[in-house]
């Protein structure tokens, strides 16, 4: 399984990665490489095998929908690389 | 005193020998000579672990505390530290100071330990060499020429080199076992869901799980009845009653089945690696053991599996860093998008980029099926065969890595050689089953560990086992030259 150069661009868009020109060559090897090797599981027959997602087949925990935490939002803010009033400041999204 | 196990620092607190801080003040020391040759760890927290150090000594003056009170000990820099610089080895989290504790680390400090700092590791445990740290590579205290292992590096090379007396670390694909083999020392990879992952920077939530690493198994135990447990914070946390992981570290092994996989002794196994297996395997025979053959027929698969699996979740986990809330920003961003792509690029190192482009190609409109869900049916055939296995046998033994610590630089240019090396790891985390590395020799002056994986929920009969082997052997007593320098 190989991959093109357009082929990493537009991955690299869905990630949200902006990669540099000069890297996208070497990103369209390692990625190659990398999907020639999980390729080998194409050729396992699976049929009627179902997947695995929690190793301990674990049914998700639920807990009463009640306030357990508290609020704390100076600290969580102290973070942010911009914040204004209280809230996560980024660049203008609406006109 | 650097060389001294968990137990016997515990009495010497106990008996004034020593107080805790003249012992946290000889650890630093050792870190302020030593570790600029081994980079081991990010940050060194010396006023907070004096503090604790104090308060563990009012603590043991009054006859209370634990055998953690007053032990100096280190932590990944994965767990997030209240008020303590947390950046997983990432550029993107250089200036993260964490809002809260991790469950791990909480309990470690309730027992009263003291926390020296935080240690190396490759940039959000993605690595098996600690290359991947934007902090620098960690160099292995036996041979400052190669790497000590990865992702929990800088803990395992602490250890080796005597700068902490234990340290935990996280293993994923085998990031706790494979550094702990390189650098001579003994780490535990529990059963996932044992340990809670609440407050550690998730890689690859399905395979992630958190464990001691210290010189001894008896220390790994110590370590472990502090942070072990359920945790309702962590949602896969497993409420399977705690064991006690001390009050049966002395049952004799005799009668103890152990299973020899023979996937994991053949090509690509270097023949010293192997040899040391067989001579520890023999050693295990003299304590009482019986040694068969078994089988874990789809052991191959698991490279393609966990390399589907892990960036895939990772693909996922890593879209919280956007430059909104914490960690790197962009300058001068000219939208939002722009502000998304270069704070992202910028932020993280080429190999995290690497796997999350994998992990969103594999989940991508038309390949999900293809990659995702057929890596999970591979992970529960790799999950048979050991279900299989243990039916047959108590334990299943082997090597941790195919090869004792290779170059720095050797392996950087070929992601899939790198992969390669995890082998005989990854498939005990798809299978989410408790596996140790043990000290067990020495190939090429280089330290050997010997692979020691059990049954869901058996840490207290892994470390029983490889307790008795280190009450007969002396592997993990072995102190590397660079750490009789200081």
């Amino acid at each position: 399984m190989s991959i093109d150069k357009e082929d990493v661009q537009k991955i690299a868009h869905l990630a949200r990665l902006a990669l540099a020109e000069e890297g996208v060559d070497q990103y369209q090897q390692s990625l190659s490489s990398i999907l020639a090797l999980v390729g080998e599981m194409q050729s396992v027959d699976t049929d009627g095998v179902e997947p695995l997602s929690n190793p301990l087949e674990m049914t998700q925990r639920l807990r009463e929908d009640v306030v357990t935490e508290e609020n704390r939002r100076k600290d969580f803010l102290a973070n942010a690389p911009e914040s204004e009033a209280g809230l996560f400041l980024v660049p203008k999204v609406i006109d | 005193m650097y060389e001294q196990s968990i137990s016997t620092l515990a009495q010497q607190l106990r008996n004034k020998d020593i107080s805790s801080v003249e012992l946290t003040n000889l650890f630093l020391k050792r870190i302020t000579d030593l570790d600029p040759a081994l980079n081991s760890f990010i940050t060194v927290s010396s006023d907070i672990a004096l503090a604790q150090a104090a308060q563990a000594d009012a603590l043991l003056q009054s006859g209370q505390g634990s055998s953690l009170t007053g032990i100096p000990i280190a932590h990944k820099d994965l767990f997030c530290t209240q008020g303590t610089l947390t950046t997983c080895g990432s550029k993107m989290l250089n200036n993260f100071i964490p809002p809260y504790e991790s469950t791990v680390t909480s309990r470690i400090q309730q027992a009263g330990a003291v926390m020296l700092g935080k240690t190396n590791m490759d940039e959000f445990a993605m690595g098996s060499s600690n290359e991947n740290s934007y902090y620098g590579a960690v160099k292995n205290p036996w041979n400052l020429e190669t790497v000590p292992g990865g992702s929990s590096g800088g803990s395992a090379a602490a250890i080796a080199a005597g700068l902490a007396v234990a340290a935990t670390g996280t293993d994923t694909g085998g990031s706790i076992r494979q550094p702990a083999s390189f650098c001579g020392i003994t780490g535990l990879k529990p059963t996932y869901g044992r340990v809670s992952r609440f407050g550690m920077i998730a890689y690859a939530s399905s395979l992630d799980q958190a464990g001691p690493m210290a010189k001894s198994a008896e220390d790994c135990a110590h370590l472990m009845q502090a942070m072990s447990g359920f945790d309702e914070k962590d949602s896969t946390s497993s409420e399977t009653p705690n064991d006690d992981y001390l009050s049966n570290i002395n049952t004799p092994l005799t009668g103890l089945k152990i299973g020899l996989p023979k996937e994991y002794f053949g090509d690509g196994l270097d023949s010293n690696v192997a040899d040391i297996i067989m001579a520890a395997v023999k050693e295990f025979e003299k304590l009482g053991a019986t040694v068969k053959e078994v089988s874990l027929p789809n052991l191959q698969l698991s490279i393609p599996s966990y390399y589907v699996i892990a960036p895939s979740e990772a693909s996922s986990n890593l879209s919280r860093f956007d430059g909104v809330r914490f960690g790197h920003r962009c300058d001068n961003p000219k939208d939002l998008l722009d502000m998304y792509m270069r704070s992202r690029s910028e932020g993280f190192g080429t190999e995290v980029q690497k796997r999350i482009m994998v992990g969103t190609y594999a989940l991508s409109e038309g390949y999900y099926d293809a990659y995702y869900l057929k890596a999970q049916k591979i992970r529960r055939l790799i999950k048979q065969d050991f279900v299989n296995a243990l039916n047959e046998v108590d334990v299943i033994m082997g090597p941790v890595a195919p090869t004792t610590a290779f170059g720095l630089g050797s392996k950087t240019s070929d992601p899939v050689a790198m992969y390669l090396e995890d082998i005989y790891t990854l498939s005990v985390n798809l299978a989410g089953i408790p596996a140790m590395s043990v000290p067990a020799g020495f190939a090429n002056n280089m330290p050997v560990g010997l692979q020691i994986m059990g049954n869901y929920f058996a840490e207290a009969k892994l470390l029983n086992i490889a307790h008795q082997y280190q009450q007969h052997t002396d592997w993990h007593l072995q102190t590397p030259t660079m750490a009789k320098g200081a």
